[in-house]
């Protein structure tokens, strides 16, 4: 009896101590980030970043990688734009392509938080303050349009405006800004259907169950050209908000990495290097008639 | 006729017992409290929490979010209650179909077994995206291409084979001597089965039949995967659009709330179940 209070004390003291060894010890991030926030050349020595696994780079995606960001759903291999994006940021960080990993990440593991498994994720992301709260972007390095494909059978597919679009069954993917297009700007009248993949809303195209999907510009295109060859283009739509929307690498919330990504990106995109890559892998991405 | 009085020294007992009591539930709340107390100081001051906090329990995405994933519940709640209607219904008539007797029943028996072998080994997932996306694709006429009446149709083909197996243990667990003192009084096959088996067979089943409705309004919510919103899909949308996961919080806690009536219901009656078997009263 006289044990109970002991025991119960013992108890107490080793569930907190359990709290206490659980967690984990903080990586400081606040210095990190303050130190990260001075982008001087030697903050961004070429190879030598802190990265992950110190001397490479891990890189993020989700897998499948989708075509024409990615090629072949092999990130690897350099082809596809993003992927192209992807080692030529390495290289303006100081790392050559074999000292770059690829990791697969879906998309809710880039975004929840802590620890990463990437350095950064190339994921088709798009900027946004909101998401700012929750990680790191660096520079855009593509400008998005977001467009819509319908089958070339339907009645979709004389939309000439998004007031046109209204009356049909629309699909779009979870977590796009195509998503954001059909509830803010189309605004149709049935209950738009999301889907958890591309790939299954580009099967309930086909299959009827919806009259259109939006998605980005390339992709529309990719898919108008490749994978559905019986629908088409309908449109694209207008930048509603002020700046362009861009997609960022995404990187943990106060990376000490994000300065340096940043940099690179911005100077990728100031010297022309995302245009070529653009050039090369996304050319057929001609315009397309804005709705409006 | 005196009335009973207690004795001293059952007084003495009463009070000792009393007193003990109140000590050890003195002890288990205080206990109880240091425990709570050690873990909750132990997550506040973990390095992550301030992070956690605003990814997972945001009031601003708390409000922000409500909205949409009330409505998603509604497509939750309407699909449990259709689908578990006709769940229950199928489930009955393919465990009837497998404890028939006599060899001319055999293709019914074998066709009854063959489907809750292949659906309940088939991953509900699988069915799912089958239903939603193969159906639509056969293009035939006169069949819905709705995702949420061809997920509804899925739940009912997986979830029929579990219930048809529950139903089926409860009516080979009534006792022979039941079926044969039916049927020496006279009663042919069918109402041997409904006044005599049935009843003590679905009796006996209640609890593990909650628990699958139970485990289905949790699976109702697959049908998102042909692009109908329910709640954790209008959660996820949420999440996806400003990387807080507060709103996936929201959804679980909606969830419970769906689940406890129903849990407490599964426990009500099998308390009542027990009572009324431990008294050896009516079979």
């Amino acid at each position: 009896m006289a044990l109970r209070p002991l025991s119960a004390a013992a108890l107490a003291l080793f569930v907190a101590l359990g709290a206490a060894a659980c967690a984990p010890a903080d990586e400081d991030t606040s210095t990190s980030a303050s130190a990260s926030s001075s982008s001087s050349a030697e903050a961004c020595a070429a190879g030598a970043l802190p990265t992950l696994k110190s001397g490479t780079l891990t890189i993020g995606t989700d897998k499948p990688a989708y075509e024409p960001w990615f090629s072949g759903d092999d990130p690897t291999n350099g082809k596809g734009y993003e992927s192209a994006v992807a080692y030529a940021v390495a290289e303006k960080l100081g790392y050559a392509k074999d000292k770059v990993s690829w990791v697969t990440v879906p998309f809710n593991s880039a975004i929840a938080p802590g620890k990463k498994s990437f350095d950064f994720d190339v994921n088709q992301v798009s900027i946004s303050d909101e998401r700012k709260n929750a990680v790191d972007f660096s520079s855009g390095y593509y400008d998005v349009r977001q467009a819509i494909i319908a089958l070339k059978s339907s009645p979709a597919a004389k939309a000439k405006s998004v007031a046109d679009l209204k009356g049909y069954k629309i699909g779009a993917q979870v977590g796009t800004t195509s998503l954001d297009v059909v509830q803010n700007v189309i605004k149709p009248t049935a209950k738009p259907s999301i889907y958890q993949k591309n790939d299954l809303a580009k099967a309930a195209l086909k299959n009827g169950q919806v009259d259109a999907i939006v998605v980005d510009l390339p992709t529309a295109f990719y898919i108008t050209g490749a994978e559905i060859t019986d629908a088409a283009v309908v449109g694209q739509f207008e930048n509603t908000v002020g700046t362009p929307e861009q997609f960022g690498l995404v990187l943990d919330k106060g990376s000490a990495l994000t300065s340096c990504v940043t940099s690179a990106t911005t100077a990728l995109s100031k010297d022309g290097t995302f245009a070529k890559i653009e050039q090369q892998w996304l050319s057929e991405a001609t315009n397309a008639p804005v709705l409006k | 006729m005196t009335s009973y009085v207690k004795s001293e020294r059952q007084l003495a007992r009463e009070r000792y017992r009393r007193s003990r009591a109140i000590r050890s539930a003195g002890i288990a709340g205080a206990s109880s409290v240091v425990v709570a107390v050690a873990v909750v100081v132990g997550i506040l001051s973990s390095p992550g929490w301030p992070r956690v906090r605003e990814t997972f329990f945001s009031w601003e995405a708390a409000r922000a979010s409500f909205p949409s994933i009330i409505e998603g519940l509604w497509l939750n709640v309407r699909l449990l209650v259709v689908c578990g209607v006709l769940i229950l219904a199928f489930g009955m008539v393919l465990a009837l179909m497998r404890t028939l007797r006599g060899p001319v029943f055999f293709p019914l028996r074998a066709l009854a077994t063959g489907y809750t072998d292949l659906f309940r080994g088939l991953p509900l997932i699988i069915t799912l995206l089958l239903c939603i996306f193969g159906i639509p694709a056969l293009r035939l006429t006169g069949v819905t291409n709705d995702p949420i009446y061809l997920g509804g149709f899925a739940l009912v083909l997986t979830y029929s084979a579990y219930v048809a197996e529950v139903f089926r243990a409860g009516i080979e667990s009534v006792h022979p001597s039941q079926r044969a003192a039916a049927r020496s009084l006279g009663l042919n096959w069918r109402r041997t089965m409904r006044f005599v088996v049935l009843p003590q067979a679905v009796r006996r089943v209640v609890p593990p039949l909650l628990n699958d409705m139970v485990s289905l309004s949790k699976d109702t919510g697959l049908v998102s995967i042909g692009g109908a919103v329910d709640a954790v899909y209008a959660a996820q949308i949420y999440s996806g659009k400003t990387f807080n996961f507060t709103s996936y919080v929201i959804a679980g806690l909606l969830f419970i709330l769906l689940t406890i009536p129903l849990t407490r219901l599964t426990d009500w009656v099998t308390s009542r179940m027990n009572r009324r078997q431990s008294q050896g009263g009516v079979v």
